[in-house]
């Protein structure tokens, strides 16, 4: 699904991911971890196309897009939401799920702009699945608010429904669970795994041990931007390197707790 | 007496006139500004379809809609050769990129005789009339609402909100900043062949640094959050001086001040709502 070859990515003067590689396997959760500043969200930003690598390749569904614009993966089927939520705060929260859908929308522009039948039935169709989507994800009482008054949890959501929008084959989440408390992260957890028995592939990033051991297929660990681990939750729990790279640190204690 | 009522007519109908090609001046600036980008060549862009539609009236004789056309064209063009390098800058670097190219432009009018150097063209025939000008004014209106209501006007918004994230949803930025870029040329190349159509001369100094911040404040006055905003504030910021001739030496003093006083209480513009679209 994703194959990442000795993918490195430096700003000056500081090494953010250093000659990483690893492969997603369809349809599992493939979780990412690693403290803070491991270089976690430089990754994303390189998978997604925002910030071009030093050096390595991306391949996607088979084919290299290392030099594809962003634009091109979403099309081909990458999703992404943000650590820091990048919702588009004066558009509704229907509007932002609708932008998601953007690649999808196949009637020409002359069509769109003079509302043709094709065009009119699109948008109604849009429409329908923007609000299914919204259901989906828990936030459809908000459909019509400006998507900068949503709480930060529901923002969250919106990010995650607005990448769903495009039916993507692989979905990169950046911290979904942050911010939101147990009961909304629970039911995020359940949310990846409906979606994961769709057929969704994801790859996550979080830094709630508990949920990403409850939701992982398999994990790849970075610490100072180099991989110092990868396997299954329970492999990675009992990993020496790993519990050293935490150390002093709550997920140390949390991955010490679930191990004991 | 006839002739000061003579006089009269005719100072209002410049001043109508006006009206109508500083809103698509206004919409010009809409164009690049609705994505957020900041481009002051609006103004040398209309210098070079001014001249262009001069020099074919005058040399050639051409049939105005053909000068009209061309006039749109031929700074598209050139907003399609300059765009490729300047595309890649942002934020004040290509303001400063185009305002670079409306000096280079008024010294280049200057020193070019067949364009009729420092003295600049005169004795241009009055063919604007007021159904061209605001029948145009009132298609292109149309089109921008139009335009906005739909899917594209919903990633241009999605551009000025937050570019990073509109790529990622899939969004081509650059061709809809190229294709911004180009609307906005032709727009300025027309707004620049009506003017000279109408005012019967234009001289090389009328398309430079003053000419571009004025069609900039069209579009602050107004907003961008529609494309009724910026046609609104060509209007008032066209006639004010007019209603306020009485204290000529405040004029512009009054217009820099509304400037200031919008950006600081109303940074949306005089007409800050949005258009309704679907899921709005
Ligand atoms: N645009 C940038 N310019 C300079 N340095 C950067 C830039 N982006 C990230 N970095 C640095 O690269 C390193 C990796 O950052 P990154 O955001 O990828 O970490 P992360 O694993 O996502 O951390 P967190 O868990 O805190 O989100 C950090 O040291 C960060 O300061
Ligand atoms: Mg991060």
């Amino acid at each position: 699904m994703l194959t990442v070859e000795t993918l490195s990515r430096t700003f000056t003067g500081l090494i953010a991911v250093d000659d990483v590689s690893f492969a997603v396997t369809p349809n599992t959760i493939h979780s990412l971890i690693g403290p803070n500043g491991a270089g976690k969200t430089t990754l994303f930003n390189m998978i997604s196309g925002l910030l071009p690598p030093s050096g390595g390749t991306i391949a996607f569904q088979g084919g290299d897009i290392t030099a594809l614009p962003p634009h091109r993966r979403a099309r081909l089927g990458l999703g992404r939401t943000f650590q820091n939520l990048r919702v588009f705060g004066e558009m509704t929260v229907l509007e932002n799920v609708l932008t998601g859908m953007h690649p999808r929308l196949g009637v020409a522009w002359p069509l769109a702009v003079l509302r043709s039948p094709a065009a009119r039935a699109e948008e109604r169709a849009g429409l329908a699945k923007a609000q299914a989507l919204l259901a989906k994800v828990g936030i459809a009482d908000h459909a019509r608010r400006p998507a900068a008054d949503l709480a930060y949890g529901d923002q969250r959501r919106l990010e995650i429904a607005r990448a769903l929008a495009s039916d993507p084959a692989l979905l990169l989440l950046d911290e979904p669970a942050a911010g939101m408390n147990p009961t909304e992260t629970a039911a995020l957890g359940d949310l990846l795994l409906e979606l994961r028995q769709e057929g969704l592939t994801i790859l996550l990033v979080e830094h709630d041990m508990g949920f990403v051991m409850r939701l992982s297929d398999r994990l790849t660990v970075l610490n100072f931007g180099r991989k110092i681990a990868e396997g299954g939750p329970a492999e990675i729990r009992d990993d020496p390197t790993v519990i050293e790279a935490y150390l002093g640190t709550k997920v140390a204690r949390k991955l010490a707790g679930a191990a004991a | 007496m006839m002739a000061t009522l003579d006089d009269l007519l005719w100072s209002y109908q410049s001043l109508i006139y006006g009206l109508g090609t500083n809103a698509i001046l206004g919409l010009s600036m809409y164009a690049v500004l609705q994505l957020g980008q900041l481009s002051l060549g609006q103004a040398a862009f209309m210098g070079i379809g001014a001249y262009t539609g001069a020099l074919l009236t005058l040399r050639l004789g051409l049939p105005f809609p053909l000068v009209l056309a061309a006039a749109a064209m031929v700074p598209a063009l050139a907003a399609l050769v300059i765009g490729g390098p300047t595309m890649k800058l942002s934020g004040v670097h290509l303001a400063i990129a185009t305002i670079g190219l409306g000096e280079v432009l008024r010294v280049a009018y200057i020193n070019t005789d067949a364009m009729g150097g420092a003295l600049g063209l005169s004795g241009i025939p009055e063919k604007s009339t007021f159904a061209i000008i605001f029948g145009l004014l009132a298609v292109i209106l149309a089109g921008f609402i139009l335009a906005s209501r739909s899917k594209i006007g919903r990633a241009c918004e999605a551009i000025r909100e937050d570019e990073a994230a509109a790529r990622v949803m899939g969004i081509d930025v650059s061709a809809y900043k190229m294709t911004a870029l180009v609307i906005s040329a032709a727009l300025a190349g027309l707004a620049g062949a009506l003017n000279a159509h109408f005012s019967s001369f234009i001289g090389p100094n009328e398309f430079a640094f003053e000419a571009a911040v004025s069609i900039l404040s069209f579009a602050i006055l107004g907003g961008v959050t529609t494309p009724f905003g910026p046609v609104l504030g060509a209007f008032v910021l066209t006639a004010l001086p007019e209603l306020l001739r009485p204290f000529h030496d405040f004029r512009l003093v009054f217009n820099g001040l509304i400037i200031v006083l919008v950006v600081i209480f109303l940074p949306r513009g005089i007409l800050g709502f949005r258009i309704r679209r679907t899921g709005g």
